[in-house]
């Protein structure tokens, strides 16, 4: 998010509701990830205020909200990418399993193997199918010989949905793939290091409809083994594939409630008028 | 609750279409029914021919409504609000065309009445629970267009007075029935009538359930009054 689309935001009369906290249930009580007191400013500009927000064991979060409301940069924060950019500044406390994953002796590199992330643009390496899947496993040395490592592969593409397509063609560069299977790569590659976490920042925004729905069908069976959250603009993504749904409006967190009552019912009227395509 | 300010002006405007159809098809439901009771009570048999035969524009107005609703949810993929409005449009309408097929049932039993002797004391009972349909009918509608739940909760609860009204008749069509055996055709007659005003009435109570489910989200069929009135609607 940049300085520009904050201001933007801002300017728009319709979006100037006062928030006084967040409705709903923000927190819960099984929590892999607890955040609290959550501020983040670039520069002199602050773009999220006091978010307090759990991410329960084996859920799918949903966070949405209009451009520029914070939300890519909350779930940026939560496996420490925000700390790439130098203006950033993120407080507040965020812990996962219990344990404080901004520590001094925490591992950004060792958090993101835990804590993985997909982007909303397919970043394949400009390597072959099978090293951009095996190269966080090489990187943490996860397996101990060639036939491991061929398993590991084989396993993650096989649970990313892709390894039918490209099973003859392993050695090929993942570049050459179509868009959603280059996506589907990506996923293949976080999963490779058995994460414990998927963050999705608009993992779907560049896909087409049928890509689209592999990438959600995908992200709903992950959801038995992993914890995920994820950032979308299509509210109907948020609507199919989250159990819980989380707004956000001008860098505060307006909303949070099981997805169903959201989008049948929701308590805040920001919330409302933003999933019925309203504005005031 | 709001219908309009939504960022595609033809969004609106389709809601709002909606909107106005099922109030038009309300008022025709109205009017047929209250034409209905008029008929019956007047003994007017030319006004119950008329009513008993003029429930299509009805009818194709449910099969149009039902259309533009489908259409709404293929194209718009209705949330919240007015998701609510959608799904609770669909169910209006078909009580709304219900209403209108027990109006023509009356208009049905109104001719026949109207050729024979009025059994005393009947006219009065009719009239009474008439007038008590009427006023459901009419505030139901009045709760919708409205979008006033509190209303709505008050038209649910006249239903023990409903009951009691319809009862009155049923009891009295008896009474008639052991009296005199030549009665009994008549007395029936007045009894389906007397059905199908209570018919009415319960219709126009799930249009006001539907209104508590579309203004504060609240799915209260099949749940105790008492506990809906106290929970949600501690004012009233």
């Amino acid at each position: 998010m940049t300085e520009a689309m904050t201001h933007n935001i801002e300017n728009r009369d319709e979006f100037n509701v006062e928030i006084n906290g967040t409705v709903g249930k923000p927190l819960i009580d099984d929590p892999k990830f607890t955040t609290r007191n959550v501020d983040v400013h670039y520069g002199d500009k602050q773009a999220i205020f006091g978010v307090d927000l759990d991410v329960g064991k084996n859920e799918v979060l949903a966070m949405i909200g209009p451009s520029g409301c914070g939300k890519s940069t909350y779930l940026r924060c939560l496996n420490r990418m925000n700390d790439t950019i130098p203006i950033c500044k993120v407080t507040g406390d965020f812990k996962l399993d219990g344990e404080d994953i901004y520590a001094k002796n925490q591992d950004p590199v060792l958090l993101r193997s835990r804590v993985g992330i997909v982007f909303q643009k397919p970043n394949p390496f400009p390597k072959s199918i099978y090293d951009n899947v095996a190269y966080g496993a090489r990187l943490h040395g996860l397996t101990s010989n060639r036939a491991e490592l061929d398993d590991l592969v084989e396993k993650s593409l096989i649970r990313a949905g892709l390894f039918k397509e490209v099973k003859d063609d392993l050695h090929k560069p993942g570049t050459g793939l179509s868009g959603g299977q280059q996506q589907r790569l990506c996923i293949a590659r976080t999963i490779a290091v058995d994460p414990e976490v998927i963050l999705m920042d608009e993992p779907t925004s560049a896909l087409d409809p049928i890509a689209t729905a592999l990438i959600e069908e995908l992200m709903i069976e992950l959801s038995g083994k992993y914890t995920i959250a994820i950032v979308t603009h299509s509210m109907q993504q948020a609507a199919r594939v989250s159990s819980r749904t989380a707004y956000f409006h001008m860098g505060k967190l307006v909303e949070v409630n099981d997805t169903d009552s959201v989008f049948t019912n929701p308590e805040h009227q920001l919330t409302e008028n933003y999933i019925t395509g309203r504005f005031g | 609750m709001e219908l309009g300010q939504h960022i595609s002006q033809r969004y609106n405007a389709e809601l709002e279409d909606i909107r106005n159809k099922v109030m038009t098809m309300g008022g025709l439901v109205e009017k047929q029914t209250s034409e209905a009771i008029k008929a019956l009570l007047d003994r007017d048999g030319e006004l119950a021919n008329e009513v008993a035969s003029s429930d299509d524009v009805i009818n194709q107005m449910e099969v149009d409504i039902d259309e533009e609703c489908t259409r709404v949810i293929a194209l718009r993929q209705p949330t919240a609000g007015d998701l609510r409005l959608v799904i609770a449009v669909v169910k209006v309408i078909t009580d709304l065309e219900r209403i209108g097929d027990e109006a023509a049932k009356i208009a049905h039993y109104a001719k026949k009445l109207a050729k024979k002797e009025t059994v005393t004391g009947m006219h009065a009972e009719l009239s009474h629970l008439s007038q008590l349909i009427m006023s459901m009918l009419q505030d139901s509608l009045d709760a919708f267009a409205r979008l006033d739940s509190e209303q709505a909760i008050k038209i649910l609860s006249q239903d023990i007075k409903l009951h009691k009204e319809f009862n009155v008749i049923s009891r009295l069509s008896i009474t008639h029935m052991m009296e005199d055996q030549r009665n009994i055709k008549q007395a029936l007659q007045v009894n389906w009538c007397a059905r199908s005003l209570e018919r009415i009435g319960a219709h126009s109570q799930n249009l006001c359930e539907y209104v508590i489910y579309l203004v504060n989200g609240k799915d209260i069929r099949h749940t105790n009054l008492e506990h809906v009135r106290r929970k949600y609607f501690p004012e009233v």
